[in-house]
């Protein structure tokens, strides 16, 4: 301890003697130029730049690798051009594309384009091309809002609603007849505030706090049932109308379940190490709270079991198809809105199949079998057969279909993770309170 | 247009009364003539509604700038709306309206002083992204004022302001004194205004690449690491970013910086996390390894990067793209995780391709028959690109995991069997590479490749199917009918195939010469005569050569022993990996290439690397040998790309090694002769292929200077020749290397005295040292710093004194150096400032190194670049110095300074007098030019330097100086 002080003393010392060191850095100035709002059948539909302008004939290096991907989901986010870089998501059937010229951390471009995204959903119900053809204006208002000169500025919500009032139809006849403005005309109090996700002055009637503790299982069983591989992944969804500055703490009856997580930046991460509690000053509204992950190396309850054959057989262009359901690890819950989703080898004309419950559907073009089976009935599995014909002289499919399958159980959280209480310090008046749980299917699959 | 235009009628069926898409309906002819109308009408509502149809035309192309003075005049409004929109539109049209752009300013110095915060911000936002050089000079007085702000928001804004009117007027900024403001502001009490200083000064740092903008000291890293916790996300990109720059002093203060950036880690933006990951993989570099807190981080590494991948698929893709950069360097940090990797069905190509990748460097013996599992039920996946990645993936597993060889090619065989083509025809080509790695193991599985011989039609698996055949020839029973199957269509075949096919008859034919000569025969001249291609012609030609002179040496030399392939080529090359570790999250770490590969216009962009550990013995020169023996026992060896190859043989150390003392003098002169013609053949042949044909001529035929000297000189017979060529021969003929002098005497080292010096060995930098403990206790920790200084000498690893110095004992003590620390012009040009330090005090010391151990061993220049870079540099960076009593002849000289890698390039004699022309290397890339004229018989020489930097020249004289007097 002595000798690694003495050390430290050392180097200070030995350098002070000489000019002050200073270190020659180049940093990667994040820079986004310009971005291009592009339909997924290859529409630039609107453009905003932020430095000097670039003409859209960049689009073409990305139309190019979109057409060569075929599916719009295989286009790969990072694309490099002679002289710029394209960088995109793919987000409600519409590709956001970015440009930029220096090197530039890519997550960062791809986080914001997805905020982007958010703050269009939130602000027009959807994130399509109508909607922002229809208000391109506020569009362009809110792009130049949060961005200055390829610099993030303002991304939060609820800094973004004080500056520029989303569109009602109700705000739009007043403003029409008033003359009013969408415009807020003072400075939004969050953004300089230490707590710049909320708002001053902040009032409701009503004063309550829901959370919403929201499981999806990840999932690959193989073809005889095993876990292949099986995970988590959990969000705490908030929902807080409290008039004030409330200062909430919500504990855990088995937080240690809890090993990797991330927060809502108002979360207190130090209150978090030592006690493991969630200890913040909520934003006002909705927003994620917490997202984890209970990772692969936990064991995973798996709610369902799949029973299934499908085969092809090696001559006469036919196959067979029989698929059942039951529940295996339910913890005493019903599963419900249960879906399955079969894509099947392309060269697949028509099936033949028989549902003891539910309906079924082919989708011509697709070759997905889609099964909606409903609530699972543990005395009566749900069962689906029949035939799958195949085009005349195709050969016998080389791949297995993989079969998808979408569930939810009401008033579960998988892992077993549990709220046990909330409090509210800064304020007197009592809060409405409540917690939710509900169990998913994320990528659940099976193979074949 | 017509596009747009239809898609505008569409819209305006879509739109309602109330949304802006009405905006679109105006695009008759008169809309300019109408929207100047409206524009100018009194109404404030009407004015309102045309700007924004303006607006809308904007958005989607159309050229609105016509109305520039009608819009222009909307500014002076109370509205804020209004004048919001009124700047979106300047903002977009003031470049081509400079004139007009003027007219604004008034209105936007006013506004600078408004006393709603939220007008200040937005005038001089808007003022500084009008991109014209006339406004710019009437932005810097409401900047400045805006700088100073009382309130942040308008502060914080301002400094990005500054990045911008430094991308148009640098030279302005720098003049109106911004930068310093900006500086300041990294002290600011308001933590955004922090992180948007950071971000501008960064931006500006980029086109500046040597100004000193951003000063990382301790104090200014205490500052950003306050506002890292209270500033926005992406505040925390920038911050961590800039953080990542920094080179902490010891372990401990890297320590610290990683303890305060580990919450970044649980942060719900991934590219905080990213940004704060790169942190922690560089500054961990610099803790012990035995440190417990260096295992805590490994540990909290872990669960962060797993959960980018649960993100949506675009992020994953860069996470993955890093992630395997990461578990390059630091496997054990995701070595229980490989489940996470697995492919799901419906994951996008990219994303899929990238999780196979990762696979394959994590598996290990542990987890292979998982990886295998998944591996095989991929094959039978829809997408080709990824079933044959998948195949190929079996097969690097194989070479990977010895263990699990055996498995994998059972598995190969089963996909073998399920007769997909190109399932097949990728097995294939990696069971070509598992022979090469296990030769005379699996060769049993031969017969079922043999059947699958006609449903191969890919160059790369026909060509892998000949090399089998070719390789194995002997246990093939009907390798010649193969053979001449493919040979039957020899010209439709691709040059892969056809050289593959040469080479596996050629190797056919020693095998069993007297079935194939018939086949050799046609082969050889389908290869010489009939084909045009000029590799497979003087292919074939050396192998008939080859056969026709001497079937023996063809056997010894086709059919050699080859050596086993690597365990993995893929990997990254490790200053490259250490490099791109240094830029996790950015573009090079998706590319997996270093910025200045790709990065356009990158000035000055640095080859960052990771700082060395200071506690545990690992040195910088071999900073994976911890990492790589997590994975596997033996370091993976890497196959050196093409470039390092080159530049490996041009490096040939052709000193002999001197370190175990003088080499037997009988030996030792036609040693180095040998070595010399090898050197000069190589160099000159190398030299002949890069710059033309003229230093061909000089290739083989001249002899080189240093056999010259052994030979000739008795011949000319003078004495002086005859006792230096007895000089030249007896000594040792490493670099030169000074005596050891006395650098801290005891006296002022309470007991510790260092005598050393400096030495040049096999292209190693050394600093030897005698510590003698001269005090009445034992001295223990002992450890070393250098100053900053002219070449940027620093040690390239810890002062290795393993055991305590007991008192009146001495220990040797080498420490190598590298030139890759700070530099500082110092005065003396080789002075060097030491510390050294033990368990009594620290110690101060200067001494002075002999240039020449810098000068590198690629330092021979050619004679056509030495003839034009002498003409080149200017006669006012000429020196001209004596060398006074030096009684040798011109070829001893040569000889005795190519031992200190001063090469000499050609020699001349002009009436008695020998010029012989020189060229050195500094280890910076400094080179120096001499001439040194010798006349025989005269004792004093002149050397003549010249250099683009003249300053190194009586540097460079005292070596000259020093070596031929030693």
């Amino acid at each position: 301890m002595l000798v690694s002080l003495l050390m430290l003393c050392w180097s200070v010392d030995f350098f002070s003697s000489s000019k002050p060191t200073t270190v020659l850095i180049t940093v990667p100035a994040e820079m986004i130029n310009s971005l291009f709002l592009i339909s997924h059948s290859g529409d630039i539909f609107l453009e905003k730049h932020w430095k000097s302008v670039i003409s859209r004939s960049v689009c073409d290096y990305f139309l190019e690798a979109k057409e060569k991907a075929g599916d719009p989901e295989n286009v790969a986010p990072v694309l490099q051009t002679p002289h710029h870089y394209l960088i995109s998501i793919y987000r409600g059937k519409l590709f956001f594309l970015s440009v930029t010229q220096t090197e530039v951390p890519p997550l960062f471009v791809i986080e914001f384009l997805h905020r982007v995204a958010d703050t269009f959903q939130d602000y027009f119900g959807d994130c399509s091309e109508v909607l922002i053809k229809e208000n391109t204006v506020t569009v362009y208002e809110l792009l130049e809002e949060m961005l200055d000169n390829g610099f993030p500025l303002a991304t939060e919500s609820n800094v973004l609603k004080e500056m520029i009032r989303p569109p009602t139809i109700l705000r739009s006849v007043v403003n029409t007849l008033t003359g009013g403005s969408n415009v807020g005309g003072t400075l939004p109090t969050g953004q300089l505030s230490n707590v710049p996700w909320r708002r001053a002055g902040v009032k409701y009637t009503n004063n309550e706090a829901y959370f919403d503790v929201i499981e999806e299982i990840d999932a690959i069983l193989d073809k005889s049932g095993t876990t292949v591989f099986a995970e988590i992944q959990g969000v705490i969804e908030a929902c807080v109308k409290l008039t004030g500055m409330p200062d909430l703490t919500l504990s855990f009856m088995n937080p240690r379940l809890l090993d990797d997580v991330s927060f809502h930046p108002c979360v207190r991460f130090k209150r978090w190490e030592s006690e493991h509690v969630l200890s913040f000053i909520p934003p006002d509204g909705n927003f994620r709270l917490m997202s984890y992950h209970v990772s692969s190396q936990n064991l995973v309850a798996i709610p369902v079991y799949v029973k299934q054959n499908i085969s092809f057989l090696e001559t006469g262009s036919c196959g067979r198809l029989d698929i059942t359901i039951g529940p295996k690890q339910t913890m005493g819950k019903t599963v419900e809105s249960l879906m399955v989703t079969i894509p099947m080898p392309k060269s697949v004309l028509s099936v033949n199949l028989t549902a003891t419950q539910g309906t079924y559907t082919f989708d011509l073009t697709t070759k997905v079998v889609l099964w909606d089976v409903g609530k699972l009935n543990p005395q009566k599995l749900p069962n689906l057969r029949g035939s799958i014909s195949i085009q005349t002289g195709a050969p016998k499919p080389e791949e297995n279909p993989s079969i998808n399958i979408d569930m939810k159980l009401q008033q579960l959280a998988i892992s077993g993770l549990k709220v046990s209480r909330l409090d509210m310090y800064g304020e007197k008046y009592k809060p409405f309170k409540g917690v939710k749980y509900v169990t998913k299917a994320g990528k659940f699959q099976v193979r074949t | 247009m017509q596009e747009w235009a239809s898609q505008l009628c569409e819209n305006r069926q879509f739109g309602s009364k109330m949304t802006d898409s009405k905006y679109f309906t105006t695009t008759k002819k008169g809309e300019i003539f109408e929207l100047k109308a409206e524009l100018n009408s009194d109404k404030k509502e009407k004015k309102k509604e045309a700007v924004k149809k303006v607006i809308a035309s904007m958005t989607v192309g159309k050229d609105v700038s016509a109305l520039f003075p009608d819009v222009v005049n909307c500014m002076q409004t109370d509205n804020l709306e209004l004048k919001k929109l009124v700047y979106l539109y300047l903002m977009n049209y003031a470049k081509s309206q400079p004139d007009m752009a003027i007219m604004a300013v008034n209105t936007f110095v006013k506004d600078c002083e408004d006393p709603n915060p939220l007008i200040r911000a937005l005038a001089v936002r808007t003022m500084g992204c009008i991109r014209v050089d006339k406004i710019t000079e009437y932005l810097c007085e409401p900047l400045r004022k805006c700088l100073k702000d009382e309130d942040p928001y308008v502060r914080k804004t301002a400094a990005v302001c500054v990045a911008k009117l430094h991308d148009i007027n640098a030279q302005l900024v720098e003049d109106q004194g911004f930068l310093d403001t900006l500086k300041d502001l990294i002290s600011d009490s308001n933590p955004m205004v922090v992180a948007n200083a950071v971000a501008a000064l960064s931006e500006i740092a980029e086109s500046h690449p040597n100004s000193n903008l951003l000063d990382l000291n301790p104090q200014t890293i205490n500052k950003l690491l306050t506002a890292l916790n209270e500033c926005t996300e992406w505040g925390q990109i920038f911050i961590l970013d800039c953080l990542a720059n920094y080179t902490p002093r010891d372990d401990r203060e890297s320590q610290s910086i990683c303890e305060r950036v580990t919450p970044r880690l649980s942060h719900a933006n991934s590219a905080v996390v990213l940004s704060a990951v790169k942190v922690l993989m560089k500054f961990m570099e610099m803790l012990p390894k035995d440190l417990d807190y260096y295992g805590t981080l490994l540990k909290k590494l872990a669960p962060p990067l797993v959960t980018l991948l649960s993100a949506e698929p675009e992020l994953q893709y860069v996470a993955l793209r890093n992630i395997n950069l990461i578990v390059q360097r630091r496997p054990e940090i995701l070595k229980h995780e490989m489940k996470v990797f697995f492919v799901k069905y419906n994951d996008p190509i990219y994303v899929k391709l990238e999780k196979l990748d990762i696979m394959i460097r994590l598996a290990s013996q542990a987890n292979i028959a998982q990886v295998l599992a998944e591996l095989k039920e991929y094959a039978t996946e829809v997408d080709v690109d990824f079933v044959r990645k998948a195949v190929r993936a079996i097969g690097r597993c194989a070479i990977k995991v010895e263990q699990s060889a055996e498995r994998c090619v059972s598995t190969l065989l089963d996909l073998i069997q399920t007769k997909v083509n190109y399932v097949v025809q990728e097995a294939i080509v990696v069971i070509k590479d598992i022979f090469r790695k296990y030769p005379n193991k699996y060769e049993s599985v031969i017969a079922t490749l043999c059947e699958n011989l006609d449903s191969l039609d890919e160059p790369e698996a026909r060509a892998a199917m000949i090399w089998i055949v070719g390789e194995y020839a002997e246990r093939i029973d009907n390798a010649d009918e193969l053979l001449e199957s493919f040979l039957e269509g020899f010209h439709d075949e691709s040059t892969q195939v056809q050289l593959q096919l040469l080479t596996a008859i050629v190797k056919l034919f020693l095998k069993k010469p007297t079935e194939t000569q018939e086949l050799v025969q046609q082969v050889l001249s389908l290869a010489t005569q009939d084909s045009d291609n000029p590799d497979l012609r003087d292919r074939g030609y050396i192998y008939w050569r080859l056969l026709s002179t001497d079937p023996v040496a063809a056997k010894e030399v086709v059919l050699a022993e080859k050596p086993l392939i690597s365990e993995e080529t893929d990997l990254i090359e490790p200053t490259l990996l250490e490099e791109l570790i240094c830029h996790i999250g950015t573009l090079a770490s998706v590319y997996h290439k270093p910025p200045s590969a790709f990065v356009e216009g990158s000035r000055g962009v640095q080859h960052k690397r990771l700082p060395g550990s200071a506690g545990s013995g690992e040195s910088v020169e071999s900073p994976d040998t911890g990492s790589a023996a997590g994975v596997s026992d033996a370091p993976p060896a890497v196959i050196p790309s093409q470039g390092d190859l080159l530049g490996d043989l041009l490096n040939l150390d052709l000193t002999p090694p001197a370190t175990t003392g003088p080499p037997p003098p009988a030996t030792s002169g036609m040693q180095l002769g040998a070595m010399d013609l090898l050197g000069g053949g190589l160099d000159s042949l190398l030299g002949g292929d890069l710059g033309g044909s003229s230093a061909m001529g000089a290739g083989f035929g001249a002899p080189p200077a240093a056999p010259a000297a052994s030979f000739s000189a008795p011949v000319s017979g003078g004495l002086d020749d005859l006792f230096d060529l007895g000089g030249g021969v007896g000594m040792p003929m490493g670099a030169y290397s000074p005596p050891k002098t006395v650098w801290l005497p005891a006296m002022k080292g309470k007991g510790l005295e260092i005598s050393g010096t400096f030495a040049r060995r096999a292209g190693v930098i050394q600093m030897e040292m005698t510590l003698t403990n001269k005090a009445m206790s034992v001295m223990t920790d002992f450890a070393i710093q250098f100053n900053r200084n002219s070449f940027g000498l620093a040690p390239a690893g810890p002062l290795q004194v393993l055991t305590p110095l007991s008192p009146n004992q001495s220990i040797e003590v080498t420490l190598p150096l590298n030139t890759v620390g700070p530099v500082m012009k110092m005065d003396p040009l080789n002075n060097l400032q030491v510390a050294v330090k033990n368990n009594i005090d620290v110690f101060y010391f200067s001494c002075q190194y002999p240039i020449s151990m810098l000068f590198v061993e690629d330092g021979k220049m050619e004679r056509q670049v030495f003839l034009a870079t002498w003409k080149d540099i200017s006669n006012d960076n000429e020196a001209q110095f004596q060398i006074k009593d030096c009684h040798l002849s011109s070829d001893a000289v040569s000889n005795k300074l190519q031992g200190s890698n001063i090469f000499t390039i050609a020699k001349r004699t002009v009436d008695g007098q020998d010029m012989l022309y020189q060229s050195t290397k500094l280890s910076n890339g400094i080179w120096v030019l001499a001439e040194l004229r010798v006349q025989t018989g005269n004792p004093t020489f002149t050397v003549c330097l010249k250099c683009r930097a003249p300053e190194v020249s009586q540097c460079v004289f005292q070596s000259y100086d020093a070596v031929l007097k030693n």
